[in-house]
């Protein structure tokens, strides 16, 4: 199917249905219910879920395939997201020139930024790309506040050109939409006591995503890909066997650029505004996370690792104290009080805690991240589980 | 006229000559060995074959064209394929994967971008390298991952890697250091037979006596720097100027 | 000429903080050969030991004022510290006044303590691992440290004053011959600029004149000779682990009045810190110093008003592009030996 040989088209496959039918398994709870809070199938959320996905699975096909460690890759979002907005502004709240124009300019800004950085390797490469995102940051926030909109962000206004939309009226700030449908409109179905959202979007990002992830699929399997696995395993032997690893390295950063500057588009897309913010080196450290949480080199793994931080971000920082009390209700008061207070630092805005302590664990113990951990769960209960676990099928080198 | 030729080369580092006046010129399908003790300047020569160092003077022409100055990728798509020390394979790749890279670098030059149609599809790429392995008696192996190789196996694939490409030139830099005696033999015999089997430059640079003169049709003998002799192995073994540089030293 | 002189003193305390953090990510680039990203969060936590002793010091209990009545008749209530009870009232309010440099006798062995632990628990196990898995560990654990100070000193600054003899300006100018009130300068920065320069001094002289410095510069030079010399260098470098933790928490106490502390100072300074250490060459100890202070000034200088007026912006941006232009034209930084990690 579409080239894939079977188990990558299986692959595919579940990813899709999962993306497809995510407003429902996202909202277990019923609504009213006191877990209701926990439900993620909202649009906000799921909409993150697919452009932080995009994000990660260009982020690993740079240091995943290369070995390249990126610590600048948030520049490319936060350019994405800026040309996306100045497309509103200028042309049109269609958010397909948006999104093609965020590509473009994240593409040319990987060149020249890759051209330079991927003069040298290791930790000389990271912090070369380090000192270019933090420089595009710097600059953003302060000279460059014209383009940018600096501290407050780059937003749209009323007076906008937008030379080829009719005139706007009734005096609202138009929004982005795809040929007349809004992204920010969802309907809503009400199942017994459970309510599902399905958002414009949501299912907009989420075909975008699915496209990304097939073609990334096809990266890893094609002998471009190879010879990007080549260059983290044995740059010197590629070399004397006549290979030039430098344009292969360089192509890959860009196709990894333009991934971002596509994520960092359709975050525009659904809420236009682009801030400097998104740049910053913690955003580049984020995307890292979330690539070797989920697996790094593996085709899904950075799909489960965006998913999963943003996920565990949202529902672990709304836990609070009372809800840790009702949960250990059963326990006897004094024992119920040790074990909320232990648990407590972890929780709410002690998320980045338990964050920063999961993937140190993972780097120390796990460093195939979850998926190598799925591997492991399925390979502890044998054959039988292996058969259904989809993740089992993604790492093994294909055929 | 050889197929690679080393005229008058000079290198100095500080106050050390490495290499004084290196004339060396290896004659199309020989095997050509360059031996001498430790520091007699080996290493040196062969960086500046594969183009890792410049000479201060002199020249290295490969089939009329000089290599000085090329990065290693330009060299081995000139025709020469090296052979390292220790094996330098694709540790995280299959033995498949490993000879397909090879074969994409002689079909497509040093950068190519294949589009993304599937390795597999590659068919014809795919029988060469089936071929090539089944030669070193590996086909068996090739879904297997290459760092999970016996050493011996991984100097076999760097071989059939390098011999996939049909190079004009093998270059060995000592194939045999720090191996067991059989793996040794194994490797000579080896090299024995594709030395039979095709027509092809071998070049040696190598410590192991034995190695050399199992293999060898012409030696050059290096000794500080300098070339000592340069003759067929019966001649060599019993040169008194080669005893006094190498046998004497090594007793 | 004044205006030069100026700048040069207000990129002296930035520059005394870039490099003393950038020698203590030198010594342990070159003896551990291990890139450490947690090394700002050191440098965060000794500025919180100043906030600890700080308000240890100051703890107090409600002592009811002789002779004194609310209106509604009951005796008025005044805090009254601890420590003003052992030590008597104008002693006590007086060390209370010092709390940020009694910190360094406080910060020293809790930062040995905390980079014996970090080195033995985790560090030791990625000696042989990629230098990615160094920085994404030690990435994680600057998160994990700052997010545990976050949860117990609060988000927001604390501001530590320095001692209230060392509050305030001095006419820098007029000493050294200028005219008066052209170079004003603070009296803390001149005793942070001071301290970094002991320090600094007292870690050469350490390295340079005992055997433990000279094993350790010899294991700088070449890790593998050195063990085959039967020392036990693996145990001297866990001591320089603990040496460069101190380096980099006490450059964090006496920081404390300059900046208040908050949870991310940290980070702020790592990226810019490791931008010194490549500027001066990784595993140079010199090197590290030497482009500390010069890109402390070079900032200062960037952000002149007539600077400004040409480049715009070049004060956010000097560092990093005087990195990139470095690490382009020589990669092994100012000082750099040749060959080290030079691709």
């Amino acid at each position: 199917m579409f080239g894939l040989d079977k188990k990558d088209a299986s692959l595919l496959l579940i990813v899709a249905v999962l993306v497809a039918f995510a407003p429902f398994f996202l909202n277990p709870f019923p609504e009213g219910s006191a877990m209701a809070q926990f439900n993620a199938g909202y649009p906000d959320l799921m909409q993150r879920f697919v452009i932080f996905g995009i994000f990660a699975i260009g982020f690993n096909i740079l240091f995943g395939l290369t070995g390249y460690l990126s610590f600048g890759h948030a520049a490319f979002l936060g350019v994405g997201s800026y040309a996306a907005v100045w497309m509103f502004k200028l042309l049109s709240m269609n958010v397909i020139p948006a999104i093609i124009l965020a590509v473009i300019v994240a593409g040319i800004f990987a060149l020249i930024i890759g051209y330079v950085s991927l003069r040298r390797s290791g930790i000389y490469f990271s912090i070369l790309t380090l000192a270019f995102a933090q420089m595009s940051f710097a600059l953003a926030y302060s000279v460059l506040t014209p383009i940018t909109g600096g501290e407050t962000g780059l937003q749209l206004a009323l007076n906008d050109p937008r030379i080829l939309s009719a005139a706007t009226t009734g005096g609202n700030i138009p929004v982005p939409a795809l040929f007349g449908f809004e992204m920010r409109s969802s309907t809503q179905w009400a199942v017994g006591d459970w309510l599902f959202t399905f958002n414009v979007g949501y299912y907009f990002a989420a075909i975008i995503m699915l496209c990304s992830f097939y073609l990334s699929i096809r990266i890893f399997r094609s002998p471009f890909g190879m010879m990007l696995r080549a260059i983290k395993s044995n740059q010197q032997r590629l070399n004397y066997t006549g290979l030039n690893s430098r344009p292969y390295t360089l192509a890959a950063f860009v196709i990894s650029g333009m991934y971002a500057g596509l994520a960092g588009g359709l975050m525009a897309s659904m809420d236009p505004l682009a801030g400097a913010e998104r740049m910053f080196w913690t955003a580049s450290g984020e995307v890292v996370l979330m690539t070797i949480l989920g697996g790094v080199g593996t085709l899904i793994g950075p799909v489960l690792g965006a998913g999963l931080i943003k996920y565990m971000e949202n529902i672990i920082s709304k836990i609070n104290s009372d809800i840790l009390h009702t949960w250990f209700a059963f326990l006897p008061d004094g024992l119920e009080d040790v074990v909320v207070t232990l648990i407590y630092p972890f929780i709410g805005k002690g998320w980045h805690l338990t964050l920063g302590i999961v993937f140190m664990l993972v780097v120390i113990f796990l460093p195939g991240g979850l998926v190598e951990g799925g591997q492991r769960v399925s390979r502890l209960f044998g054959r039988k589980k292996k058969a259904h676990d989809p993740k089992n099928a993604t790492t093994e080198p294909a055929e | 006229m050889g197929i690679l030729e080393v005229k008058d080369v000079n290198k100095r580092f500080g106050g050390l000559q490495a290499l004084g006046n290196v004339n060396l010129s290896v004659a199309e399908n020989t095997c050509h060995a360059i031996i001498g003790p430790n520091g007699a300047g080996k290493s040196t020569l062969l960086n500046c074959l594969v183009g890792k160092l410049i000479p201060d003077t002199g020249s290295v022409m490969f089939d009329g064209q000089s290599v000085l100055g090329r990065t290693p990728f330009e060299i081995n798509q000139m025709g020469i394929s090296r052979v390292f020390q220790t094996p330098e394979i694709f540790g995280d790749l299959t033995v498949m994967e490993n000879m397909l890279i090879p074969c994409f670098a002689k079909r497509d030059g040093s950068f190519a971008l294949h589009g993304i149609r599937s390795v597999f599809s590659e068919t014809g790429l795919r029988e060469q390298a089936e071929q090539m392995l089944e030669e070193v008696n590996m086909l068996d192996k090739r879904h297997m991952h290459a760092a999970s190789m016996s050493r011996g196996d991984k100097r076999r694939l760097e071989m059939a890697m390098c011999l996939v490409q049909k190079p004009k030139l093998l270059l060995l830099d000592e194939p045999t250091a720090g191996m067991a005696r059989a793996d040794t033999n194994n490797t000579i015999d080896l090299l024995k037979e594709i030395k039979e089997k095709r027509n092809i430059t071998i070049a040696i640079i190598e410590h192991d006596m034995h190695v050399v003169f199992s293999l060898a049709e012409r030696i050059t003998v290096l000794a500080q720097g300098t070339p000592l002799v340069e003759d067929t192995p019966e001649n060599i073994k019993g040169h008194p100027k080669v005893k006094e540089a190498y046998l004497g030293e090594a007793a | 000429m004044d205006a030069i002189i100026l700048q040069i003193l207000n990129g002296l305390d930035k520059g005394s903080a870039y490099a003393l953090i950038a020698l203590g990510l030198t010594l342990i680039f070159g003896t551990l050969g291990v890139v450490n990203f947690a090394h700002g969060a050191l440098f965060m936590i000794g500025a919180f030991c100043a906030v600890t002793l700080s308000r240890l010091l100051s703890l107090s209990h409600e002592v009811a004022v002789p002779g004194s009545v609310d209106f509604l008749g009951n005796p008025q209530m005044r805090d009254v510290p601890y420590i003003y009870e052992i030590f008597g009232e104008s002693l006590g309010a007086g060390i209370i006044d010092w709390a940020v440099p009694l910190s360094i006798l406080f910060a020293i062995p809790v930062m040995i303590a905390i980079g014996v632990i970090m080195e033995r628990g985790l560090i030791k196990h990625f000696y042989k691992r990629p230098h990615a898995d160094q920085i994404l560990v030690t990435f994680g654990l600057a998160i994990v440290l700052q997010e545990i100070i976050k949860y117990y000193y609060g988000a927001n600054p604390i501001p530590t004053p320095a001692p209230s003899a060392f509050i305030g300006s001095f006419d820098f100018g007029a000493l050294i011959g200028f005219e008066a009130g052209q170079i004003i300068y603070p009296y803390w920065r001149l005793v942070y600029f001071a301290f970094a320069a002991v320090i600094i001094g007292a870690v050469f002289a350490f390295l340079q004149f005992t055997t433990f410095g000279m094993v350790v510069r010899a294991g700088m030079a070449d890790r593998e000779t050195v063990g085959l010399l039967g020392i036990n260098i693996d145990k001297r470098f866990t001591i320089m682990f603990g040496l460069a933790a101190a380096v980099a928490g006490l450059a964090g106490v006496m920081y404390t009045p300059i900046n208040s502390p908050n949870y991310h100072m940290g980070m702020d300074f790592l990226v810019l810190s490791f931008v010194v250490v490549v500027v001066g060459g990784m595993g140079s100890l010199p090197g590290a110093v030497l482009a500390g202070f010069l890109l402390g000034i070079l900032e200062s200088f960037a952000s002149m008003r007539e600077v400004i007026a040409i480049i715009p912006g070049i004060n956010q941006v000097i560092i990093y592009l005087v990195a990139i232009i470095i690490l382009l034209t020589r990669p092994r930084g100012l000082m750099g030996r040749k060959g080290v990690m030079e691709d």
